[in-house]
């Protein structure tokens, strides 16, 4: 016969999902991503400051079209002579920034629409996600394509300067990343407001506005964050395709997406001038895919809530 | 001081009406503890948020709910927010869910402080610490610094309860405080309560699924089913000459002490009836061992009998020749009534 097991006096604590996933390390291709964007951030920042040639105009003493470790050119130069390490530099700087500033414009805006949709609920909450439904049918290429041609168009005589161009490629995607990010903090927003915490803030006379920001929102980030580093990576596509079009930052300005869009006529000539810059895109956006990931995974951000 | 009347909450769904508080009415005074008990499902949390205007959007509520004299009871929820925390407060169920994962509980306590009192930040760090201390918390400084997951259950209830208590609540509402916790430490935190009720003279509405808990710590118990107050008394007289079936049932259902605190009422079978159609007539007809035909088409009425102050609805209670007959009656043994005239 089996005996009857003694009463335990206490039981453990159970033990958190969390808690765990928050112990676990990152694991090496994590590390490996930080360690690529903080260097491409450290390009970003310091592009200006680096005694780097003049990625603009090319000299003439040079020969033009040389590939790699041509002495002073790691990387080779393009047939205008211009140093191909320079160029992809600046470029970082300018893509980095237009993804930045995007997704930093769509965050926001996103993010407190989608937390008000979410707290609030009902009938303004289902406007609201109604809203976001009719904006993400639009396809985001297009979208995009159309802003910049509408705010920004290129005239023969009078070319907008760099910071506006780059502001205006960076309000268009952003403008697109907005349902995105609303409709994740709406959904992560919906599920935390439910949760009892935040009705004992209320029970305790917290207003509305205080306990979206303190109760909610810190509950939201995680899957705010692993969506926006997503977005960040789909942005450097996104300015590719603009470039494509002649849409993204003007030639002769440099950013990753229109040093390969420069060369798509002829990809075998000097295949370094896009090679370089493709590499900068695929390294970015896999680590920025794989950091979302990350982000998700140990938040225990809900799938279903995405 | 909290004057309850003929309260209604029913809630919207795709299934009809759910009327989860179906005519409650009670009063309450200051240093008093009501105790509420029922099964889980009879709408005692419903009836604990309706008087705290603490609902969801798809609940609407009537009937009259005066604390102090005024009027808390009509639609606005916006004079409330003055209520809680100061005037009322919430200890919930479960303390894991009910306090912030990623806010220090340092912060959560001293959030409510600085928001009603409008006091310092070291003020109010203060306080902290001293309800901290008051609620049983050793290493109060340390604590304030923790979350909640690196806390045992006991302690953030004990967290909880200082929360509730920050602002000086003239009345605390105590929703099932230890159920979602280990029975070891469920006494603790009852004598806290009782002995923070009885320090701060507060009224104290004590919720819960067991009559066990209350038995010791309540001046007056309301039993409720299917949304409403079967049976309602002075916990002494409700104990010594308990006269619903259900309050009986619930009674020989009170978890023993080596039992887990979830134990379903097994005392009686059965469920509790559905809240968008209950049956007419009593609501625990089709339960109760002392049924008969009259049950299942009228009503009972909650109603003072014989004793002052002990209300109850049943028209065959227990202990009373009526109810003797009618449980001979269902038990197949017509004519041999026990309890005399
Ligand atoms: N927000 C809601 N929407 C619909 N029905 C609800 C809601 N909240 C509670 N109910 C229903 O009200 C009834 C009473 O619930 P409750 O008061 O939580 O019971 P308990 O006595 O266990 O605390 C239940 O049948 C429940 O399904
Ligand atoms: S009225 Fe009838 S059914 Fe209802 S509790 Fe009393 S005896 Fe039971
Ligand atoms: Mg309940």
């Amino acid at each position: 016969m089996s005996e009857v097991a003694p009463m335990t006096e206490a039981s453990p604590e159970p033990t958190q999902e969390e808690e765990e996933a928050t112990k676990r390390g990152l694991g090496i291709a994590a590390w490996l991503a930080i360690g690529w964007l903080g260097c491409m951030v450290f390009l970003a920042v310091s592009a200006s400051f680096l005694p780097l040639d003049d990625p603009i105009n090319g000299s003439i003493r040079e020969t033009p079209g040389v590939s790699y470790f041509t002495e002073g050119h790691i990387f080779g130069n393009d047939l205008l002579g211009r140093d191909t390490l320079a160029r992809v530099v600046v470029g970082t700087s300018t893509s980095l920034s237009i993804a930045a500033l995007s997704i930093g414009f769509g965050t926001l805006i996103g993010g407190f629409v989608g937390l008000v949709a979410g707290y609030v609920g009902g009938r303004i909450g289902t406007a609201l996600s109604a809203m976001f439904d009719i904006l993400l049918a639009f396809p985001p290429l297009l979208l995009a394509l159309t802003l910049v041609s509408v705010l920004s168009p290129v005239t023969e005589t009078d070319p907008p300067s760099r910071i506006k161009r780059m502001l205006v490629v960076a309000l268009a995607v952003g403008l697109v990343s907005i349902p995105i990010l609303a409709r994740i903090t709406r959904a992560n927003a919906l599920s935390w407001s439910q949760r009892e915490f935040v009705m004992a803030a209320k029970s305790q006379g917290a207003k509305p506005f205080r306990i979206m920001l303190r109760e909610v929102l810190p509950n939201v980030v995680p899957a705010m964050l692993s969506v926006a580093l997503l977005g960040l990576a789909s942005v450097i596509i996104v300015e590719g395709g603009l470039a494509l079009f002649g849409l993204s930052i003007n030639p002769p300005d440099p950013s990753w997406g229109n040093m390969v869009a420069s060369q798509v006529d002829d990809l075998g000539e000097t295949p370094h001038v896009w090679i370089v810059p493709s590499v900068f895109i695929f390294l970015s956006v896999m680590s920025l895919n794989l950091l979302g990931d990350v982000v998700r995974d140990k938040f225990a951000v809900r799938e279903a809530a995405i | 001081m909290l004057e309850v009347k003929d309260v209604r909450t029913s809630f919207k769904t795709d299934r009809g009406l759910v009327k989860a508080v179906d005519g409650v009415s009670f009063t309450l005074e200051r240093g008093e503890t009501l105790g509420v008990v029922g099964e889980s499902g009879c709408g005692k949390s419903v009836l604990s948020k309706t008087i705290m205007g603490l609902l969801p959007s798809n609940a609407s509520r009537s009937g009259s709910i005066k604390f102090e004299g005024q009027e808390i009871g009509g639609p606005s929820i916006k004079h409330m927010r003055d209520f809680w925390g100061t005037q009322m407060s919430m200890v919930f169920q479960d303390p894991m869910t009910a306090l912030n994962p990623v806010m220090k509980v340092g912060k959560q306590i001293t959030e409510s402080l600085r928001h009603h009192l409008d006091v310092s930040r070291e003020f109010a760090n203060e306080t902290a610490l001293q309800l901290l201390s008051s609620v049983g918390i050793p290493e109060p400084e340390r604590r304030l610094k923790q979350y909640a997951f690196e806390m045992s259950g006991g302690m953030r209830q004990r967290v909880m309860i200082a929360i509730a208590l920050a602002c000086g609540p003239k009345m605390l509402f105590a929703d099932e405080p230890t159920t979602a916790l280990d029975v070891t430490v469920q006494a603790q935190i009852l004598d806290l309560l009782e002995a923070q009720q009885a320090e701060r003279f507060m009224a104290m509405i004590l919720v819960t699924h067991d009559l066990g808990v209350v038995a010791g710590r309540a001046d007056n118990i309301m039993v409720m089913y299917a949304g409403q107050s079967i049976e309602m008394a002075p916990t002494r007289t409700l104990f010594s000459q308990m006269r619903h079936p259900y309050t009986e049932a619930l009674l020989k259902s009170i978890p023993k002490l080596n039992q887990a605190s979830h134990t379903r009422l097994d005392a009686i079978g059965g469920r509790p009836p559905d809240l968008v159609n209950p049956p007419v007539g009593c609501r625990f007809a089709p339960r109760c061992p002392y049924a008969q035909a009259k049950c299942h088409q009228e009503a009972p009425p909650l109603m003072v009998h014989d004793t002052p102050g002990h209300e109850y609805a049943c028209w065959f209670p227990v202990g009373t020749p009526q109810g003797a007959e009618a449980l001979a009656k269902n038990q197949g043994s017509i004519g041999t009534a026990v309890g005399g005239q």
